[in-house]
């Protein structure tokens, strides 16, 4: 088991929005958590690395008590957690190498020399070779998120949180970065967990498909088992029928 | 059966503006308190030197040297104003070189402190709350805490020690080219000789009072910076929440120079 939660509450100014998580996410899968906007799904996200503090329940990663990490254990832990931004997050002052050498800088093991080296590879893994100089601003959407995953992947983590990686992209860019997805579940052997309301991408990146409704796991299994669910409100949401999902809610 | 309790129409015209003023002070003794919570977080971090050491010389360029040109500008009209003034206030009733003592007493113990404090408020604490504000709302700060960076030691301590350590030299800048624009004046529009000016600025001149300016410019420039980073630190929401945080630490930094203002006249004269 790499990443569990149980029993995940957390509120904002007395609206629950996770109402009780449990989830498992096992070592080396695809897990793809599906859901309405608003539903949660970010907020899930962020509680895994407490960038948000859950309310009350239990989180695990390598069997470590998430919750019970001091400051300076829970930054070891995020060095193993690469996290994937909804619009990149890329510092605007830098250029698109200075963000991706953030996280090695951070790290006293590497010589300048190592950190070029890593950040080229980086770069390179998601096709952004020769635009080390270039500033955020002058970057297209899908360029901003491929520099966001080259910066979560510079650290080398064992797992990677992608939130909501393909919004507002046109449907080829979404292709690349759903392959570039599997392309680092592949080559890095990362276990992820992809937050996105696009099902398309769901079912092409995902090994298996927790969906998320009122603040709870509404439904978890395979591509193929979430395709054959007979629950109305998982197929509202798959087919994007809400009357199906308002029927039976 | 149950009791059916009397309510009065007037208690609520009544009790209302005793609401408004009771939820007026909790809210300002939850934002003391939050702001408490957040110069203890500065505190803390402060220890992380391999954090911030290297990005205190940018802020201070930022922050101290490129405020040089608006400080400057403010100062020598100031001074320029105050010899006139002065000359005008005295006429008949006392020695002209009077003119040097007010225009040095001023610029040094007040004008030059204050109205660069007030100054940089808008130019530095706008800036820094516009910064890192915009840094929170678009996850910024999110992505250096998953980095394994603490943003208190990475964003907040640089500013607020750039701040301190800057104020007092854009101070003393303001001070000098005030009192340079003020000999200026005096010479060529109030027809006073150098040694007349040089005398009143000599006259009740002490050396504390240059330590005094220091000391009140190095409080307004914690104040100022740390204001900056809170309200752009707090800041949660879009484009509009930004330009809230950035109007809030621009008034509240101006008030409290004013009020530390004060607060030093009382302590330290």
């Amino acid at each position: 088991m790499s990443i569990r939660l149980e029993g995940v509450y957390k509120a904002f100014e007395g609206s629950r929005v996770l109402d009780g998580v449990s989830l498992e996410v096992n070592e080396g899968e695809t897990l793809a958590v599906i859901g309405a906007s608003g539903s949660g799904k970010s907020v899930l996200l962020k509680t895994i690395v407490r960038l948000l503090e859950p309310d009350a329940g239990a989180i695990t990663v390598d069997e470590e008590d998430v919750l019970a990490l001091t400051r300076e254990e829970l930054y070891e832990l995020r060095r193993r957690v690469g996290f994937v931004f909804q619009f990149a997050a890329l510092f605007d002052s830098m250029s698109v190498f200075d963000n991706v050498a953030m996280g090695l800088r951070r790290m006293r093991s590497l010589t300048e020399a190592e950190i070029v080296t890593r950040v080229q590879e980086c770069l390179q893994r998601v096709d952004m070779s020769g635009y080390e100089a270039r500033m955020p601003g002058q970057l297209s959407g899908g360029q901003r998120k491929r520099v966001g995953l080259a910066r979560a992947i510079a650290t080398r983590p064992k797992y990677l949180l992608y939130d909501e990686p393909t919004t507002g992209l046109d449907p080829i860019t979404i292709s690349v970065i759903d392959a570039l997805v599997i392309r680092m579940a592949e080559d890095l052997a990362v276990t992820s967990v992809v937050v996105t309301h696009d099902m398309q991408s769901a079912y092409r990146v995902a090994d298996r498909i927790a969906m998320l409704y009122r603040g709870k796991i509404r439904f978890s299994g395979t591509p193929d088992e979430i395709r054959a669910a007979e629950d109305p409100i998982v197929r509202g949401f798959i087919e994007g029928s809400p009357e199906l999902a308002q029927e039976s809610a | 059966m149950e009791a059916t309790q009397y309510v009065s129409p007037m208690n609520g015209q009544l009790t209302a503006p005793l609401a408004a003023v009771g939820r007026r002070v909790i809210d300002f003794a939850a934002a003391f308190g939050r702001f408490g919570g957040f110069t203890v977080s500065v505190a803390r971090a402060t220890p992380d030197l391999r954090t911030w050491g290297g990005l205190v010389a940018g802020s201070m360029k930022r922050l101290g040297v490129e405020s040089l040109p608006i400080a400057l500008f403010i100062a020598a009209f100031t001074g320029i104003v105050l010899a006139l003034q002065a000359s005008y206030t005295f006429t008949g009733a006392v020695p002209l070189y009077f003119v040097g003592v007010l225009v040095g007493k001023t610029m040094i113990l007040e004008l030059g402190p204050v109205l660069t404090g007030l100054a940089l408020a808008g130019r530095v604490g706008a800036n820094i709350a516009a910064e890192i504000g915009t840094m929170r709302v678009t996850e910024q700060v999110d992505a250096l805490e998953t980095l394994a960076y603490d943003p208190i030691a990475y964003l907040v301590v640089p500013r607020v020690i750039a701040g301190t350590l800057m104020f007092p030299v854009v101070v003393a800048f303001a001070d000098a080219i005030g009192i340079v624009a003020g000999w200026i004046t005096a010479l060529n529009l109030l027809e006073m000789s150098t040694p007349e000016f040089l005398r009143g600025l000599r006259l009740f001149f002490e050396p504390f009072d240059v330590r005094y300016s220091l000391i009140k410019a190095a409080s307004f420039g914690a104040t100022v910076t740390a204001l900056g980073c809170y309200f752009g630190y707090t800041t949660s929401g879009g484009a509009a929440a930004v330009g809230r945080s950035t109007t809030q630490a621009v008034v509240v930094s101006s008030m409290l120079i004013l009020v530390l203002d004060a607060f030093w006249a009382v302590t330290l004269l």
